[in-house]
């Protein structure tokens, strides 16, 4: 009985365990099916995505920067250049505290409070910046120092880079600029533009001048070498790689020793002067003063340099051959000149007896000329020697503004010149239709007269002023002034040539200009209000001298010593020579200078004398010593 | 006379899990050399570590049934011992008390009893075999747990749950009541929630880690992403021995060990998948036939057991490497680097051949 029992429950348990072993066998199927799905999904559905990030484990992109083009002179000397060095640079997004890690660095190698301000301020505008440099320019030693170090400091690391290095510094900053850190902003217009793939976050890019303006010549493109990249980070191989292409380089019609005499010339007086090639447009002379050395923002600027330059009250910043607007003053008579002569409204004998005033209509409102008694029988050639205002007055009423405006726009006053750095300002050459819309005001009679005499409501950059009279020296050939004169491929050494480049032509008689040419080389000889500055010149030196007042003095005397310096009135001077075939043509400002005669025109004699004569410049004779036949 | 003495010398060993076997060892040598970055020194010590493995497996192999029977309860009480002296003297590697300095070799007890818990419980049912009781349940589970608390206090998770696992597939297989196991199922499930809000925070982060490893990416989710990308990338034919990127680029962790399965798939892609897991499904199969055939209860619970524990080892390195289980430190069996474990597989391979061939011979 009891045998029976346990033999069927043997057999029982037998049945029980194989049904389970297969349960168990079906199990095992099942979950493997469900694995080789699971690897089905993964190398067959989701392979291009899992190769994708393979691919990105192993090959580093990196960028290789192209070498950024240099700015030379028509001489071939050098304005920016490119130098090799190693930096030091931090990445904040692999560092804890970063005032630990400079604490460490410290002990290392020097870092001065200037860097540590420029670090912070670089740190506070760009915190997603890959690397930010600490210190830069290391020697041999310190570079040596550090990697022996390195491995206790992660975090830091030292890179060799490309700087860009400004060797003459301050001189010519205005038009060199400077290259910067790529900004968020830059990145987000150079993404706007479409050229965003040629920089990476921590490039460098221009940010004034012709650093700016010629940016995509001088960049060059971006090359790039994919590197085979282990987990540790170690490069294997380089597996591919796209070489850059060196930014070209720039070559300015600038003569650097002639814009350095001019730039000297001013002393310490602040004003600009700019020269051009009346043949071709060319810039010969860029000169606002005072500058900054473009050096100082290459690497970020220490925010209290950059504080101490925003804030000085000579604002070193501003472009003023470019960005700063000024009456033309008397400047604006050889063109008024040129206007009455070919509009038939004057002629070289109509002469006017100048009583030392000029009254408007019948109505009794007077317009003083600045010779209190006036200069008696007065011609066309008397008038623009001795600077007449009556004369001008008078032919300005006969002209009336709408014919002034539509003569003088030709030479380009009050209009941007479309010269190849960016931020240049219009300026003003009134108008009936800008009173009408600026102020709502019809134009009054009244208004026309000062402006006749390059007062009232004109207002013209120095850049436009040279633009103008070089017009006026080349007989009416209309340039876009440039700086670049040729553009050279850094590969192939071409040459791309960017002068000249006409735009128009102003219809102008010979005979006309000869008088106005004659008139003015008399004004650089005796008897006429640049005398001093002309004196002794052993070329054809035509000139015209002007005031543009700071502060209006109505009806007192102008007295140069009782005021502030800064309220002093403007000094301007216009020239070009040889004045038979003009190679130079310059406008100059001297702000605060007083008359153009004694400030201005000294500078535009000392740039006319080296240019045309290779005369290094020497301290000219006293003013005192000379009698002054001043104008205006 | 050659053929006479091998003849002799593999009476007992059964030629179709002989012959699977050995291509799986065969295929882990070319992946390691290839995972270990051409490393012929690091192929010859697992060749070494093969030859010792195997002398096991073929000593296993001839050990008559009725001996292994009466080997199970001793074999255990020494595993226990062993843990004991593991947990008071044992070595500390990484954290975890693991190992026992024997003089003459370090030894990982809880290796052992991956095998000495399911011959023991194979044993147990088999002198109860007429009458199964509940209780007999209770006595074999207490039998399962304190080995695993032992293990999992060194603390090795891994192990233990793969000892737990082991016996399990004893009672499973010796007919605990599916009711039982069942309930047991439904209860742990609903208890879920309430562990869940019992849990400390950083604790809850760990099991969330766990799940989803992509929270993180540079720690604990490291080696899940990185065994993802270098499958996925696989494609379906790979991309060819010793071609691997993410392995000999160093990008994959412990790549000659638990995560060789990895390479294997980045190299040989979906294709080398399917012929290695029809491999191991055919070892386990045969395992299995071998348990359905066996002619004492032991026999068959051992068989049933040790080839559902192979079972394990495959499919949990398989789905940790594959992204589907959380990350714990098992080795693919017969294809990973490391002695201990292979001994201990191929040991249990022994097992099985024994009870195969030693049919015939022991009288039921």
């Amino acid at each position: 009985m009891r045998r029976t029992v346990e033999l069927r429950d043997h057999q029982r348990e037998l049945y029980v365990f194989q049904f389970r072993l297969t349960v168990a066998a079906i199990v095992v199927g099942v979950v493997f099916l469900v694995l080789f799905v699971r690897l089905f999904y993964l190398q067959v559905i989701q392979h291009d995505y899992y190769q994708l990030l393979a691919e990105q484990n192993r090959v580093n992109i990196v960028p290789v920067v192209p070498h950024r083009g240099v700015i030379l002179d028509r001489n071939g000397v050098t304005l920016a250049t490119n130098y090799a060095a190693y930096t030091l640079e931090i990445t904040p997004s692999e560092v804890s505290d970063v005032d630990a890690l400079i604490e460490q660095i410290s002990e290392l190698v020097e870092v001065t409070p200037k860097d540590l301000r420029r670090f912070r301020k670089m740190l506070d505008e760009e915190p997603d910046f890959s690397s930010i440099p600490i210190r830069t320019r290391l020697n041999d030693a310190e570079v040596a120092h550090f990697a022996v170090n390195r491995y206790r400091i992660p975090g830091a690391q030292i890179n060799a880079r490309l700087f860009r290095h400004y060797p003459n510094a301050e001189m010519a900053s205005h038009v060199v600029g400077y290259i910067g850190r790529l900004s968020e902003t830059d990145y987000k217009g150079l993404e706007r533009q479409g050229r965003a793939f040629n920089y990476t976050k921590s490039d460098y890019i221009g940010k004034v001048g012709l650093e700016q303006f010629y940016e995509q010549e001088l960049r060059g493109v971006t090359g790039y070498e994919h590197v085979e990249t282990d987990a540790n980070g170690h490069s294997i191989r380089t597996l591919r790689s796209i070489l850059p292409v060196s930014g070209n380089n720039l070559l300015l019609a600038m003569d650097v020793r002639l814009q350095q005499i001019a730039e000297e010339a001013f002393g310490d007086y602040r004003g600009s002067l700019v020269a051009i090639e009346p043949e071709t447009g060319g810039v010969l002379a860029f000169v606002s003063r005072p500058g900054f050395d473009s050096n100082l923002f290459v690497e970020g600027i220490d925010p209290a340099q950059w504080a101490a330059m925003n804030n000085s009250p000579d604002h070193p910043l501003n472009n003023r051959a470019l960005q700063g607007v000024y009456p033309p003053g008397s400047t604006f008579k050889p063109f008024m000149a040129l206007a009455g002569l070919e509009l038939g409204k004057r002629t070289a004998n109509y002469s006017i007896s100048d009583p030392g005033y000029f009254m408007l209509g019948g109505r009794g409102h007077v317009f003083r000329d600045w010779k209190a008694g006036g200069h008696g029988i007065v011609d066309m050639h008397k008038a623009i020697v001795e600077s007449c205002d009556t004369y001008f007055y008078e032919l300005a009423q006969d002209l009336g503004i709408d014919m002034i405006h539509d003569f003088i726009a030709q030479f380009g006053l009050g209009e941007r010149t479309g010269i190849d750095i960016a931020g240049e300002v219009s300026g003003l050459l009134p108008s009936r239709e800008w009173k009408e819309q600026r102020f709502n005001q019809r134009w009054f009679v009244g208004d026309t007269i000062s402006v006749g005499i390059g007062q009232g409501y004109n207002l013209v950059t120095p850049l436009q002023l040279a633009s103008a009279t070089a017009i006026l020296a080349n007989g009416g050939q209309v340039f876009r002034p440039h700086l670049v004169r040729h553009i050279q491929n850094a590969q192939t050494n071409e040459l791309k040539t960017v002068e000249p480049f006409p735009v128009a032509q102003v219809p102008l008689q010979p005979r006309h200009l000869d008088l106005v040419r004659e008139a003015m080389v008399d004004v650089t000889r005796p008897g006429g209000t640049a005398a001093w500055a002309g004196s002794g010149a052993k070329y054809a030196f035509a000139g015209k001298t002007g005031t543009a007042q700071v502060i209006g003095l109505k009806g007192q005397k102008y007295d140069e010593e009782a005021i502030d310096e800064r309220h002093r009135d403007h000094a301007l001077f216009i020239g070009f020579a040889p004045a038979e075939a003009p190679k130079i043509a310059l406008a100059v400002l001297v702000e605060n200078g007083g008359h153009g005669s004694s400030t201005a025109a000294p500078i535009a004699r000392k740039v006319i004398d080296y240019y045309l004569l290779g005369v290094e410049p020497k301290p000219l004779a006293p003013r005192a010593a000379v009698v002054e036949s001043e104008g205006d | 006379m050659i053929n006479r003495i091998l003849a002799y010398l593999g009476r007992h060993l059964d030629r179709q899990l002989m012959i699977l076997v050995s291509i799986l060892l065969v295929m882990g040598l070319l992946i390691l050399f290839s995972a270990s970055g051409g490393s012929v020194e690091r192929v010859a010590a697992q060749a070494g570590n093969i030859g010792v493995a195997l002398a096991i497996m073929w000593l296993a192999a001839n050990i008559p049934l009725h001996h292994l029977a009466s080997v199970a309860l001793p074999l255990y009480i020494v595993g226990l011992v062993l843990l004991v002296a593991v947990e008071l003297v044992g070595l500390e590697v990484n954290g975890a008390q693991r190992w026992l300095d024997l003089g003459f070799a370090r030894v990982q007890p809880s290796e052992l009893m991956k095998i000495a818990v399911p011959m023991m419980l194979a044993w147990y049912f088999d002198r109860y075999e007429a009458v199964l009781r509940f209780s007999n349940f209770i006595v074999a589970t207490i039998l399962v747990v304190i080995p695993v608390l032992l293990i999992a206090s060194q603390p090795d998770l891994g192990t233990s749950l793969l000892v737990a696992v082991a016996g399990f597939y004893v009672l499973f297989l010796a007919g605990l009541s599916m009711r039982l196991l069942i309930g047991t199922g439904v209860v742990g499930i609903a208890a879920l929630p309430f562990l869940w809000s019992a849990m400390h925070d950083y604790q809850r982060q760990r099991v969330m880690t766990l799940l989803d490893p992509m929270q993180d990416p540079l720690g604990a989710g490291y080696h899940t992403i990185q065994s993802t990308i270098a499958m996925g990338s696989g494609g379906v034919l790979g991309k060819g021995w010793l071609n691997g990127t993410q392995s000999h680029l160093e990008f994959l962790p412990e790549r000659s060990t638990d995560f060789i399965f990895a390479v294997f798939g980045e190299e040989f892609g979906l294709l080398g998948n399917l012929v290695l897991i029809l491999l191991f499904m055919l070892v386990i199969g045969r395992g299995l036939i071998i348990a359905a055939n066996a002619p004492t209860l032991f026999a068959r619970l051992l068989a049933g057991g040790v080839s559902l524990t192979f079972f394990t080892y495959v499919f949990v390195n398989m789905g940790m490497v594959g992204g589907l289980l959380p990350v714990v430190g098992v080795p693919l069996p017969l294809i990973s680097y490391g002695g201990t474990s292979l001994v201990t597989l191929l040991f249990g391979i022994g097992l099985l051949m024994s009870i195969r061939t030693h049919r015939r011979l022991v009288p039921t």
